[in-house]
């Protein structure tokens, strides 16, 4: 729950990135042309919406409890009709503070430290190679290589295993963190710089990805140039295959491709540069190795630049190039505002306008998101009636939000983690290096099922296969959810949905069309509300299409 | 490497709704009848009307959903599925994963070879008890002699085995191997899976058909395999939780959800400002949930209406008998997935994988007599697969150990019948272990090529030459 008074200025100062990036601020922002493409455009057969594209703040008076609520779901991973009061009662300015510069709030010292063993799958180091290469004359028989193909098959057992804890334990971060923004962040940085476990193979180098992505979670530049050093990445890319005399430019392609300029703004032969820019870079005994002997140090052109560039120089050439910027901007536009083409001619052009103005604070604030967000949350754009509650929310924030929203316990966080994956999502996982699909692409018949069901087991404790239940299972108590209504004993039907679907509906719009129909549900029984009436409205509130909408 | 969700993205640049026409078969007009030969698929037109019936909902279907089912059907030229001419888009293709690493030379028993029982003192099944298959001029291999059915099914000209299927540089852990053989990947099982970037290439075909329920996978997991760029399976485990479990806590909360989601028209008038109510995410997902209700709708009384013959207990006996009512219920699906666990044989392992093969072989057995009675064989072909077979040497539980290659099965009338290809030398092994005969790949390219009319080598990364595996 956010603290009723204000949080105090943080002592964080975001790390300025030590080389210059982005293109400078006088520079102009690239003009985003307006589509042409009108078949595949969803507006095409439309008037124009009218729909704010100012970044201008909000007037504090209009920061209203609806205006909260969709913060606290977008900014942060929901709360209960309590938090989002508290929030309210903060104002825009300090509201928007305490959710981005989390740094202030003390983290929840028994989830933030996991328990990781990192020599699960360590390589050999140096030594135990040269022991290795001297017996490597010697006869090895079948049952000695069973023993070790035993031995190789129990390390990846142990290390899917501890994959799992792992899981677990980023699932109740979640749930429990204080700091929602925080895993909001790392979660876009693990689906934009995508590698999987499925593929790696080794926890203990996606906890150490995880902790990168953390540690430089609003610093864009900062991560651009830990992306290079992160041996989960260099494997998962097969960089650790790049050297001057065969050079492998997976790395190269997806870091123009997908991590900073986005397809098509760049040349085969940039990638070729690039690849060889980053030929050495290596992973040893689960650190990041940079091997001199296999670096390509010769001549390189780069996007029209030439020196005798590194990985490190040729992360920065990206880092500097306005694309980049644009790239960023629109990434962060999708994770937070709304959910749109990755294709600029198939964006609105309101949605065009926007990211482009995005694009130029990227570019002033040399990628520090910091300021970036704070004046995007405050914005006249992120509290338009078009932009609140028309946005699918991904499993982990539908499922983590259902927990926070209603303050109910956890549950059983495997049977939260399964059907999590059921919905397309599993921590650790992405299906490729492009990261997890958005929007519709989480939705069809059987994860809306899921999704529905799984609200079930959290708002009850009930198991789908579960025949008795007994509300005792519940594990919190209904009626604290209205506890802040004035005549909380006994209060109206009307006021009760009011209240619930304030803070679990995202929308004026959505909440007007679905009331009648709620209300008749809560007329039809009779006697004062109580725990069970709460319960049933929740399952019904949660099971409406609309609930899977921030 | 995979782009980054451009046809998810473009997808969502189209209205998406008005796209139910997929179905259409113009050699088969719905309204042919004349006996049980005549099975077809519904058109996507008659499936949504008669979903809506059985809802009782076709008098509220707000008026922009009956725009997107029925005017725009009726706007745009029926066209097949396929994104070849020549392939029927009424064929099915089902897949059995046999999970844990199924022990080929236990399953295929190579009893005219020596080096088997040497290998396998303990385990070894002898050689009269091998089930023979008729005019195979192979000689030296049965099947299990709990495989009848199957023995049957070979004899009746259904069945293939294609020997020794595996992959260059095999990988001994269950997960890898198994991502392998789902991904097509023999360097790691990196990306996306065969069957949904198959499906991929038809929703790139035809970006307006309804593609939902093209892909359906029994079970409490997405198997990587069906998971494409854009495809996606429908997953559930059994009918009963392919919808909402709330009402099983009232009565009345199932009416009232019922209610709410079934009638959206009040929020697609309003939600999203002043969007375009149509394009808006609420009347997208008021759509996906109407779909959602029409589909449990089906599958639940396609599995209630039951089957034409009796289905022996078991897991996969399950699955196939809720596969063979979609079937019978004229479902839309084009592939469906299913699976058998417990071949991971380390220990003791004649009756507990004498008990697999039973419940594999009869499983099939009921699977292709249902179709039969439905009239619906010709259009279903079935693959079985394990991740891998195991080592020639059993161990000293009595078992075995994780090996390489192993058989592959096909079912259906189409499958070219008895032993193909070529068994793998038992004496000529790497380390311990079999050398395939066949990479599973171009048994893949076959089934991509003959049987769903997708290009292959977009699936498979490289084009293969497909194995003579099918009579088409």
């Amino acid at each position: 729950m956010p603290p009723t008074t204000p949080p105090q200025t943080p002592p964080h100062t975001p790390t300025s990135p030590t080389q210059p990036s982005f293109a400078s601020s006088t520079d102009s922002p690239q003009q985003v042309s307006a589509s042409t493409r009108s078949t595949s455009r969803r507006m095409s057969t439309q008037a124009t919406p009218t729909i704010s594209t100012s970044l201008a703040s909000i007037p504090k008076s209009d920061f209203g409890y609806t205006q909260a609520q969709h913060l606290l779901g977008r900014a942060g991973l929901g709360g209960t009709p309590q938090q989002i009061l508290a929030l309210q009662q903060m104002g825009l300015d300090d509201a928007v503070d305490h959710l981005v510069e989390y740094e202030s709030i003390p983290t929840n010292d028994a989830l933030s430290n996991p328990s990781v063993n990192p020599d699960i799958l360590r390589p050999p180091t140096d030594e135990e190679r040269r022991a290795a290469r001297r017996n490597r004359n010697q006869p090895i028989s079948q049952a000695e290589r069973d023993r070790l193909r035993a031995i190789r098959l129990q390390q990846l057992a142990n290390d899917r295993t501890q994959m799992g804890d792992l899981e677990r334990w980023w699932l109740s971060q979640f749930i429990m963190t204080p700091r929602p923004l925080e895993e909001k962040l790392v979660l876009l940085w693990h689906s934009h710089f995508a590698s999987n476990h499925r593929t790696v193979r080794d926890s203990y180098l996606m906890i150490k990805q995880n902790v990168l992505f953390r540690n430089q979670a609003k610093n864009f530049p900062a991560l651009a140039r830990g992306i290079v050093h992160d041996p989960a990445m260099l494997k998962f890319l097969n960089n650790d295959r790049n050297n001057k005399r065969q050079p492998n430019e997976n790395l190269a392609r997806e870091i123009m491709e997908l991590f900073t300029l986005g397809e098509g703004n760049y040349r085969e032969n940039d990638i070729k540069q690039g690849a060889r820019a980053l030929t050495g870079y290596s992973v040893q005994d689960n650190e990041f190795r940079f091997y001199a002997n296999q670096h390509d140090s010769g001549e390189k052109t780069i996007l029209g630049q030439r020196g005798q560039f590194d990985g490190d120089d040729f992360v920065n050439i990206l880092l500097q190039q306005k694309q980049t910027a644009r790239f960023i901007a629109y990434k962060i536009y999708r994770h937070f505002v709304a959910d749109v083409s990755d294709f600029t001619e198939d964006m609105p052009p309101y949605t065009q306008s926007v990211i482009a103005q995005l694009a130029k604070l990227v570019v002033r604030h040399k990628g520090d998101l910091n300021p970036i967000l704070k004046t995007l949350f405050k914005s006249r754009h992120f509290y338009d009636t078009n932009i609140v509650g028309n946005k699918i929310k991904t499993p982990i924030e539908l499922v983590v939000g259902t927990t926070r929203s209603l303050g109910s316990p956890p549950r059983d966080i495997d049977v939260l983690a399964s059907a999590i994956e059921q919905m397309g999502q599993k921590l650790f996982d992405p299906p490729s290096v492009a990261g997890w699909t958005v929007g519709r692409g989480w939705i069809n018949a059987s994860t809306l099922y899921t999704r529905q069901n799984l609200a079930v087991y959290q708002i009850t404790g009930k198991m789908p296969y579960q025949d008795q239940w007994n509300r005792s299972e519940l594990g919190y108590d209904p009626m604290d959810l209205i506890a802040t209504l004035p005549n909380r004993d006994n209060p109206s039907p009307e006021m009760v949905v009011d209240h619930l679907m304030a803070a679990l509906l995202a929308g004026e719009q959505i909440r007007r069309a679905r009331r009648a129909q709620l209300l008749e549900f809560m007329h039809s029984r009779t006697g004062p509300v109580n725990a069970d009436r709460i319960v049933a409205l929740l399952l019904l509130i949660t099971a409406l299409p609309e609930y899977q909408l921030c | 490497m995979a782009k980054s969700n451009k046809h998810q993205s473009a997808k969502q640049g189209h209205l998406h709704d008005h796209d139910h026409d997929h179905c259409e078969h113009h050699e088969h007009p719905s309204t042919h009848h004349s006996g049980r030969a005549t099975i077809h698929p519904l058109t996507r037109r008659e499936f949504l009307h008669n979903g809506l019936v059985m809802a009782s909902t076709a008098a509220i279907v707000p008026a922009f959903l009956q725009r997107s089912a029925f005017a725009a059907a009726a706007q745009q030229p029926d066209q097949p599925v396929g994104a070849k001419p020549g392939v029927d888009e009424d064929r099915v293709l089902v897949i059995v994963e046999l999970g844990g690493g199924n022990d080929g030379l236990n399953t295929v028993i190579p009893y005219g070879d020596d080096n088997y029982y040497r290998a396998r003192p303990g385990i070894a099944i002898p050689a009269a008890q091998a089930l023979r298959i008729d005019g195979s001029s192979r000689n030296g291999l049965g099947l299990h002699p709990n495989m009848t059915d199957m023995q049957s099914l070979a004899n009746d000209g259904r069945m293939g085995v294609v020997l020794g299927a595996g992959y260059p540089n095999p990988n001994r852990s269950h997960f890898v191997s198994m991502d392998i053989w789902h991904t097509a990947d023999p360097s790691g099982g990196r990306g996306l899976g065969w069957v949904g970037q198959s499906l991929d290439q038809k929703i790139q075909a035809y970006p307006n058909a309804d593609h939902s329920t093209a892909c359906i996978a029994i079970g409490n997991s997405v198997p990587l395999a069906t998971q494409g760029k854009n495809a996606k399976a429908l997953t559930f485990q059994n009918e009963r939780l392919f919808q909402w479990v709330g009402g099983e806590l009232h009565p009345e909360l199932g009416r009232q959800y019922q209610k709410l989601n079934r009638t959206g028209n009040h929020i697609a008038s309003t939600a999203g400002g002043n969007l375009d109510p149509v394009s808006s995410e609420a009347s997208f997902l008021m759509r996906t949930s109407l779909d959602a209700q029409v589909a449990s709708d089906r599958i639940r009384s396609a599995v209630a209406a039951g089957t034409l013959t009796s289905f022996p207990g078991g897991d996969l006996a399950n699955q196939l008998r809720l596969v063979s009512a979609m079937i019978r219920a004229n479902m839309p699906t084009r592939v469906y997935y299913t699976r058998l666990g417990g071949f991971d044989t380390h220990a003791n392992q004649p009756n507990g994988h004498g008990q697999r093969l039973q419940q594999f072989s009869q499983a099939m057995g009921a699977f292709y007599r249902e179709l039969d009675e439905l009239g619906a064989s010709d259009r279903v072909l079935t693959v079985a697969f394990s991740e891998f077979g195991r080592r020639v040497a059993q161990n000293a539980s009595n078992g075995t150990d994780h090996g390489t290659a192993g058989p592959m099965f096909l079912f259906g009338p189409m499958a070219r019948p008895g032993w193909l290809g070529q068994q793998p030398n038992l004496t000529k092994l790497d380390q311990g272990d079999l050398i395939h005969t066949v990479d599973f790949r171009s048994i893949y390219a076959s089934i991509l090529t003959d049987w769903l009319g997708v290009e292959q080598d977009r699936v498979l990364g490289q084009a293969f030459q497909p194995a003579n595996v099918l009579n088409l």
